[in-house]
């Protein structure tokens, strides 16, 4: 993407010169916008940061406010009960539809990790496990339940069951590093369970996740689902975490004083919080049901047996 | 007797059935188009990923049980092409599959799933043309909850470790699985899928009367590119499915028909070692309580028996009504089948199709006498049916008594027998009072009473206030001469593991 930008910034010079062009035709751009509610707005602040890439172009990202975290957090709460209410099955299909819509994209993907400094196998090694990552969690979907649920035996003449629930809307940070594989790791096992969330991209790598709202805009997935922001973590941090609409927040960070600073602020409504930092999103440890569970309430019913 | 059963028959329809909507009723005919189907005019052997002809070189016609047009020729196995298939299935298993890491074996399986999806029509009308089921069926339950299963299980492949804590689960080896004629393609996804998904390689044979959706889902691994010889499809009868039984080199038997076929299979694989799993015969008590939501009842007992013109293992064919509401749930019932329409399986408004063969349907016409010739009251709707192909007017037996034989054996087909009874205790025993423990059905409005019943029921699935449900995640098997293993759900993976 930024190479063609390069590229056609020489030709425009070039014609400018007064010297006879040998293409016309200018590229189109991209622009990187945020996604709220299935759409593509800028951030209603209006504000931006450019963002250095390898090839020395630079691009603007925007630079979300905390209105556009509350903006999101609406959406997201209207549209996580119909998404929890959707089958398991449903849901499975819907990620694994997300599989196919990100491999068939694979040569942006590539390309726009490239331009965040990773080499070309790199990049690949990165588009090829967060696809299958893709997939590992959609033959989740219907399936943590039979896992994580029981049949409890308890000592009177009643039936009773615990079942999972999703917790509701979550707040992500998503992992600095790891622009692509890491937010798609936080990411897919909260909406397996039928959370709805909102991301903070990487602040450094955040192409990737807005390349991605596009491959989730084509992907079946109900808007409000997923919002991904784009911005400062030092900004948005305390408004993801302080929402008093939001049932679980989910910190990927290095810094203990973070980690700290999200869990007091959780405590404000009770959120559930999981600070965490992962070396290497590769590894297959990373990928497991207890992801999907964390986010998950168990409820029991009791029911009585008799006449 | 049964001449004078006749005619008292046409007695009751009319006494019986409030709505008779008589022409009224005619709907204008609604068949799906065959148009856009593929059938090729003769189908080899799909063994180690390519179209073999039969080495003795015999073929069989497979006919469409409601036109009696041929619809292809298929390949008849021998020994020695089961042989073949084996030997490919086990080099696959030995080469490909089993060194395969999970997680793409799984990614094959979803592939299978998704071209099952995007072939949908194709297969629903094929499998309503060959096995005379409704369209509506087919195209809505059959050919769905396929795709689905494949779908389930392809997630299962790297997921094994977590279904048995504390075990390490492996694969078998080589699966031989014969299926019935009921739900062919549905059949043909519940035995592949979780043995893919567990890392075995498979040769399954259809049955004979309903070979060709299990031969256009060949045609849907080769295109999913599934290594060659991981499934291997062999059609043919009763000698084919005894040569994958007796084959040496096989080490696990998937088997989903009669109970009576079932106790041979069981007998000739003892002591070899290999892994079993049975699907048998059922005969299923539906249990309607006073206190049940009548209309709903009804709907369930016609869903319950009728659906797939009863060719279900798990079919609701014992009727228990509660004796304060048998007169009413009798009439509304009778009222209810005089709406039910019987004719062409590929007409939408259809609602039971053709009985799949001319050999089931005398079966069954064989029972109707039976059940007359001992004292139950039968009763049929007054709709007309086609002149040609093999249709049975949806039927019940009133005055049924538990030692009748169309009340103690397996008919396969749209026949219900209907019992009363007054407590609770007393319709346990009823219930249970049969060789078979497939499935059961109780309708009332009392939760207690519901799970009261299905921990009294001897029954692998009990359904309660519904019927014949069905479900990828749901594991579905038998008790006592049922069957053993299930299918479905985690349960469904172990049939198709060891654990170290």
């Amino acid at each position: 993407m930024a190479e063609t930008r390069k590229k056609t910034t020489a030709k425009a010079v070039v014609s400018v010169n007064g010297a006879a062009p040998k293409t016309t035709r200018l590229n189109v751009l991209k622009t990187y916008k945020i996604f709220i509610n299935g759409q593509f707005p800028r951030t209603e602040s209006g504000r931006y940061y450019p963002l250095a890439l390898k090839n020395g172009q630079t691009v603007n990202v925007c630079l979300s406010s905390r209105k556009d975290v509350r903006n999101s957090v609406t959406v997201a709460r209207e549209a996580q009960e119909k998404w929890a209410g959707r089958s398991g099955l449903n849901r499975s299909q819907i990620l694994y539809r997300i599989a196919e819509m990100l491999e068939t994209r694979r040569e942006q993907f590539i390309d726009e990790l490239q331009s965040c400094g990773e080499t070309l196998a790199q990049a690949e090694r990165e588009l090829n496990a967060s696809v299958d990552r893709l997939v590992y969690y959609a033959g989740w979907c219907d399936k943590y339940t039979a896992l994580f649920g029981t049949v409890n035996p308890v000592a009177s003449s009643h039936f009773n069951f615990s079942t999972c629930e999703a917790m509701g809307v979550v707040t992500v940070v998503a992992p600095e590093e790891s622009g692509l594989l890491g937010l798609i790791s936080a990411v897919a096992p909260i909406i397996a369970g039928g959370n709805t969330c909102i991301v903070l991209a990487s602040e450094k790598m955040p192409l990737s996740a807005v390349s991605f709202a596009e491959v989730l805009a084509t992907s079946d997935v109900p808007a409000g689902v997923i919002n991904i922001l784009t911005g400062q973590r030092k900004e948005l941090l305390a408004h993801l975490s302080n929402h008093m609409d939001v049932n679980a927040v989910y910190l990927h960070s290095k810094d203990k004083a973070e980690h700290t600073l999200v869990e007091e602020l959780a405590a404000l409504n009770i959120k559930r919080s999981v600070c965490e930092y992962v070396a290497d999103w590769f590894d297959a440890k990373e990928e497991n049901p207890y992801r999907i569970q964390q986010f998950l309430e168990t409820k029991t019913t009791w029911h009585p047996v008799g006449i | 007797m049964a001449k004078k059963q006749d005619k008292k028959h046409a007695d009751s329809a009319s006494d019986k059935a409030i709505l008779d909507f008589g022409k009224a009723q005619n709907y204008t005919p609604a068949p799906e188009s065959t148009g856009h189907i593929r059938l090729k005019k003769q189908y080899e052997l799909f063994i180690n990923g390519t179209w073999v002809k039969p080495s003795k070189g015999v073929y069989f016609d497979s006919v469409s049980p409601s036109t009696e047009q041929v619809l292809a020729r298929v390949a008849e196995a021998g020994a020695e092409d089961v042989d073949k298939a084996v030997k490919a299935a086990r080099k696959a298993y030995t080469e490909v599959w089993s060194k395969m890491p999970a997680r793409e074996r799984g990614k094959y399986i979803f592939r299978i799933a998704r071209i099952i999806q995007e072939r949908a029509r194709e297969l629903a009308v094929i499998e309503s043309m060959d096995g005379g089921k409704p369209i509506r069926e087919s195209r809505d339950v059959d050919v769905p909850l396929a795709a689905n299963h494949f779908f389930y299980y392809a997630g299962w492949a790297d997921k094994l470790e977590y279904a048995f804590p504390g075990k390490t689960p492996e694969s078998l080896g080589v699966a031989g699985q014969i299926i019935p004629w009921n739900f062919p393609l549905l059949m043909a996804a519940w035995k592949i899928a979780p043995a893919l998904a567990c890392g075995n390689t498979v040769v399954l044979k259809p049955a004979e009367t309903t070979s060709l959706t299990a031969l256009k889902l060949a045609e849907i691994i080769e295109e999913s590119g599934l290594p060659a010889g991981v499934v291997n499809i062999v059609t043919g009868a009763g000698a084919t499915g005894a040569a994958i039984v007796n084959h040496p080199d096989i080490d696990k038997i998937a088997f989903t028909g009669s109970t009576e076929v079932g106790k041979i299979i069981q007998k000739a694989i003892a002591g070899t070692g290999k892994k079993l799993t049975l699907e048998l015969g059922g005969k299923a008590a539906n249990i309607i309580f006073e206190d049940a939501a009548l209309d709903q009842a009804v709907e369930g007992i016609v869903n319950g028996i009728f659906f797939n013109q009863g060719h279900v293992c798990c079919a609701g064919s014992r009727l228990f009504v509660q004796e304060g509401v048998a007169e009413k749930v009798i009439r509304k019932l009778t009222d209810r089948m005089a709406s039910l329409i019987v004719g062409d399986p590929l007409d939408k408004n259809t609602d039971v199709g053709a009985i799949n063969s001319a050999e089931q349907l005398k079966k069954i016409q064989e029972y109707l006498k039976i059940g007359v010739a001992e004292g139950a009251e039968i009763y049929q709707p007054t709709c007309s049916i086609p002149t040609k192909g093999n249709f049975c007017k949806p039927t019940l037996f009133l005055h049924a008594s538990q030692s009748h034989r169309i009340v103690q054996e397996e008919i396969f087909g749209p026949v219900l027998a209907i019992q009363t009874f007054r407590t609770v205790e007393e319709v346990i025993e009823k219930a249970n009072n049969t060789p078979y423990g497939l499935s059961a059905g109780v309708w009332t409005d009392k939760g207690s009473k519901i799970f009261n019943l299905t921990s009294k029921l001897k029954a692998g699935v009990v359904w309660a206030n519904t019927y014949n449900k069905f479900d990828p995640t749901a594991p579905f098997g038998g008790y006592r001469e049922s069957g053993f293993g299930r299918e479905g759900g985690l349960h469904g993976l172990l049939p198709y593991l060891k654990l170290s």
